[in-house]
């Protein structure tokens, strides 16, 4: 009976208080110095001439210009993904092809993929010296040191976000409920808008709100193709470093408040989804490839 | 025939099956796979002297050595912590355990540009942090340090992220069973949970590398950019295409590109692994 006891004692899983205590504290110390500090900084940083100060930058005609290129990234990028992630997951998990894996991996490439390289590719498409560039200059159309670069970039990095959300999640409902609205007559479309739609809905918006928080933080690839014009070409982020570099520290800090104020509101939503849907959990942001599990 | 013609028709009792395949393939091929193209295509215009005048030259390989290092080195640290903080928020329980574990994205939810100005303002000789290190002269942002700092806080959600669900996983009665054979607790730790958790340890260091091998913009404003000395490779591209050196900035990108696809093979292979490793304890 002792023995039964033994086996079953609690403590047999965990460790010596000191052991967790100290554990817990080396963790918490580790988060505090990297993320916390720099966290609050940002906001101490940016109030330090006064909330007049910090207003007036954020009503600066340029200011407002950024913030105005960086919402039409987005409106424009994270629709277009959306798009691509439901069809990419609608072929990918309903039928069987060959070359799944290697259609998984691609998708997942502009992940690993250095951000000043994703806005290389696209000068180099579409620059004056690019393959297109002087069908474009013809025709008087700017793509490099424009808008339109801008949006390019910005669709490339947040390529992924949404298809790999959704991927997984169907793959693991199946295609049961589809065949059977199919088979009681249901069309396509009724089909997919009544039965796939509600399914994946979790799915959709979790991914739709890591998309657009990486679409507006876009920094790297965006840089490459903007050319920085101050009120022309300037995103959020592209602006806050000609402040930073124009040695206008608060002010610089005050439009990053604006950004991670974003990041915040991010972490809260998707904390908030992920409490909805427990099946969405843990990759989030990581590329930890998709590999179908077996069966 | 008829059970064929049955046979076929179930594959395809969904619809759009055409329709989504063609226009995953079209756009994939449009935003990526021929973007991609171009570089390699740039690269192939070069003639060898030219490429390895490029690659080869004693800025570039400064550049690589820092990379590396630095990535290496930082990736080394978010193993150690990143397993620590993944054991604690799936082991213990304490206050405010939920916004830490929120917290741990922070890196991926803020702007590169955001990370960077801030680490490069704490870490300054007069910063909150770097207050501390100047008596002793120590000096972190504008020095190596400095970019070791930026790629240790873009990297510590790649080790949590994918540690944790495998931990969460692990089955207890695993560890029962090892401690009543007589395994006292640091036993149990590294021969029965270490061993279960190594692959995803090991791809959440491949993928905080390589992520560190890419970045940009939380490095820029902390390194002080000095050729051979400060210099990380994107830097250096940026600072090609800067000059308009397109066809050098091109040649880099190819070598990144090469070292980036082999990481991202080896993190499949690995995913593999893991999965066959996990299959095999459930079994």
């Amino acid at each position: 009976m002792s023995a039964v006891e033994k086996i079953n004692v609690p403590h047999r899983r965990t460790e010596p208080p000191f052991v967790r205590r100290l554990l817990i504290g080396t963790a918490l110390a580790f988060m505090a110095l990297f993320l916390v500090v720099p966290l609050v900084s940002v906001f101490a940083e940016a109030l330090r001439q006064g909330w007049g100060f910090y207003f007036q930058t954020l009503r600066d005609p340029m200011t407002l210009s950024a913030i105005k290129l960086t919402l039409i990234a987005a409106a424009i990028s994270v629709p277009l993904n959306c798009v691509f992630g439901v069809a990419a997951a609608w072929a990918i998990a309903k039928f069987d092809f060959r070359g799944k894996n290697i259609l998984l991996t691609l998708i997942d490439l502009p992940f690993s993929i250095s951000p000043v390289i994703s806005g290389l590719i696209y000068v180099l498409v579409f620059g004056t010296q690019g393959w297109f560039g002087s069908w474009f200059v013809d025709h008087d159309i700017k793509i490099i040191f424009a808008v339109p670069g801008i949006v390019l970039a910005t669709i490339f990095v947040t390529f992924p976000f949404v298809a790999r959300e959704l991927i997984p999640l169907m793959q693991a409902q199946g295609r049961t409920e589809e065949e059977a609205a199919r088979v009681l007559g249901a069309s396509g479309w009724q089909t997919f808008w009544r039965v796939t739609i509600p399914n994946i809905k979790w799915g959709l918006i979790y991914g739709v709100i890591l998309c657009n928080a990486r679409a507006m933080g876009e920094f790297g690839a965006v840089s490459v193709v903007s050319g920085h014009i101050q009120g022309r070409t300037n995103t959020i982020p592209l602006h806050v470093q000609i402040l930073y570099e124009g040695n206008n520290f608060t002010g610089a800090f005050a439009v990053a408040s604006l950004l991670t104020f974003l990041a915040l509101v991010t972490l809260v939503l998707k904390t908030w989804v992920e409490h909805k849907n427990t099946a969405l959990r843990g990759t989030a942001f990581t590329p930890v490839p998709v590999v179908k599990k077996s069966g | 025939m008829a059970t064929r013609q049955l046979g076929a028709k179930k594959l395809r009792v969904l619809p759009g099956f055409k329709l989504t395949l063609g226009y995953t393939l079209l756009y994939l091929g449009l935003i990526v796979l021929i973007p991609l193209a171009a570089v390699f295509i740039k690269t192939s215009t070069l003639t060898w002297a030219q490429f390895s005048h490029t690659v080869f030259s004693p800025q570039a390989l400064a550049a690589y050595r820092l990379s590396f290092g630095a990535s290496l080195f930082a990736a080394l640290v978010n193993a150690v912590f990143g397993l620590i903080i993944a054991w604690v928020l799936v082991r213990y329980n304490f206050f405010g355990k939920k916004i830490v574990d929120a917290l741990v994205d922070l890196p991926f939810a803020l702007p590169t540009a955001v990370a960077g100005i801030t680490l490069a303002t704490i870490y300054s000789p007069n910063g909150w942090i770097g207050q501390f290190f100047t008596p002793l002269g120590i000096k972190i942002a504008y020095t190596q340090l400095g970019i070791f700092v930026a790629l240790t806080f873009i990297g510590l959600p790649f080790i949590v992220r994918t540690v944790q669900p495998v931990l969460e996983d692990f089955d207890p009665e695993l560890e029962d069973a090892a401690a009543s054979l007589g395994a006292n607790r640091w036993q149990v730790f590294w021969r029965v949970i270490f061993p279960t958790l190594a692959p995803a340890l090991l791809t959440g260091f491949a993928l905080a590398f390589a992520r560190a091998l890419g970045e940009y913009g939380s490095v820029v404003f902390i390194s002080s950019n000095i050729p051979m000395k400060t210099q990380i490779v994107p830097l250096l591209i940026m600072s090609e295409l800067d000059g308009f050196q397109y066809a050098k900035a091109t040649a880099l990108a190819v070598v990144m590109l090469v070292i980036s696809f082999l990481i991202l093979l080896a993190v499949n292979v690995l995913q593999w692994w893991s999965n066959r490793y996990n299959t095999n304890n459930l079994a």
